[in-house]
């Protein structure tokens, strides 16, 4: 399994000039937005609506084609809202790269196994949904390896990530917050997407 | 004594749509709104964003809007008791100047309404503090243009009711 950390700094180093929109586990400062990322201008945790982050992404990729949308999805996120793997296949994004960090539990709550942990197959899912290319990852080496296919790779594209669990439990008012909200992206994205 | 034909034609609402430079519309289709599919997908200047679930529009327009685009959502009222969280996070709490086009199930002007759709929905609508009008008539399609206006001016969500069918 991979560390939650190691993954996103892999991701964040092969970027280029990509927009991550991270679930709304990346609110808890442990995710790593900003913390191990290094053009936080251009990252968007989205932590205002549950599983939502990948209908935030495909309206981001349809408004800016020529721009890398990279989304770092969670299992549970996504297990709440699964059809939109196929409305963002059925506009075929080439730009969104649609990333799901698969720990199989509901790490913000206290770590209560997900639905289908270990029995749901999610590149399975993804090639059903139409998505044009799939992969899937268990180790931190074999993602250093393929990372460079994943992003040069036509989308849309769906990596899976077997990722080790990071349980939180406290409170949601006590938690360490990320410096980076959705509030602040937000109010700062337009005008750095218009000046790239 | 002259008649007056009392429908919403789908190229009245187009054309709303058009003359606020309307780039996507994020929909559902339902039983109220379906007359407008074809000349949707006919009009080269509005790109078609079907969902499997209502709870998505508001998040691909969010996308959008951040991308510079100008979106408009369009679901039915049942659509709207789906999709609460979507209009919490990403719509109210980041202050998006969302426009909802919404089929307005169950509206009579005569009699008892007796669909909990329609009961309900300007409840919720005054619950989170959306302002609404409604649109019954091709003469009522202007309050889209005042709609948007005001969602851009507000930076906020503002809902728009369509309470007849369409005609052809």
């Amino acid at each position: 399994m991979i560390d939650n950390q190691e993954a996103v700094r892999v991701i964040d180093a092969n970027r280029g000039d990509g927009v991550i929109i991270a679930t709304m586990n990346a609110n808890n400062v442990h995710f790593g937005l900003p913390t191990v990322t290094t053009k936080e201008q251009l990252d968007m945790p989205v932590s205002g609506a549950m599983g939502k982050a990948s209908n935030v992404g495909l309206g981001l990729a349809l408004a800016q084609p020529d721009r890398k949308v990279i989304v770092l999805d969670g299992d549970g996120s996504l297990l709440m809202n699964l059809g939109a793997m196929v409305t963002l296949a059925n506009k075929t994004p080439k730009n969104l790269c649609h990333m799901v960090f698969d720990n199989g539990v509901y790490a913000v709550t206290g770590g209560q196994p997900v639905p289908g942990s270990g029995k749901a197959d999610w590149e399975g899912m993804a090639k059903s949904a139409g998505y044009a290319a799939t992969f899937s990852f268990d180790n931190l080496e074999d993602l250093s390896t393929g990372i460079g296919e994943v992003m040069s790779a036509e989308g849309p594209v769906f990596v899976h990530l077997r990722v080790k669990p990071e349980i939180e439990n406290t409170p949601v008012q006590f938690r360490q917050r990320s410096s980076r909200t959705i509030h602040v992206a937000i109010r700062d994205m337009p005008g750095v997407l218009a000046s790239d | 004594m002259t008649t007056h034909e009392v429908v919403l034609h789908p190229a009245s609402v187009v054309e709303e749509l058009k003359k606020n430079n309307i780039s996507h519309v994020v929909w559902l289709p339902d039983s109220e709104t379906n007359f407008m599919y074809q000349l949707l997908t006919s009009e080269p200047t509005i790109d078609l964003v079907p969902v499997c679930r209502e709870g998505e529009t508001m998040a691909i327009a969010a996308g959008l809007w951040v991308g510079g685009k100008r979106p408009i959502v369009l679901i039915q009222n049942t659509g709207i008791f789906e999709s609460g969280d979507s209009i919490r996070g990403l719509g109210l709490d980041i202050n998006q100047p969302l426009v909802m086009l919404v089929g307005y199930r169950g509206w009579t002007r005569r009699g008892v309404t007796t669909d909990s759709a329609a009961v309900f929905i300007e409840h919720i609508l005054h619950t989170w503090g959306i302002n609404y009008y409604l649109i019954e008539t091709d003469e009522d399609a202007d309050r889209i243009s005042v709609a948007i206006e005001e969602a851009d001016r507000t930076q906020k969500p503002v809902a728009v009711l369509v309470g007849t069918e369409f005609g052809v």
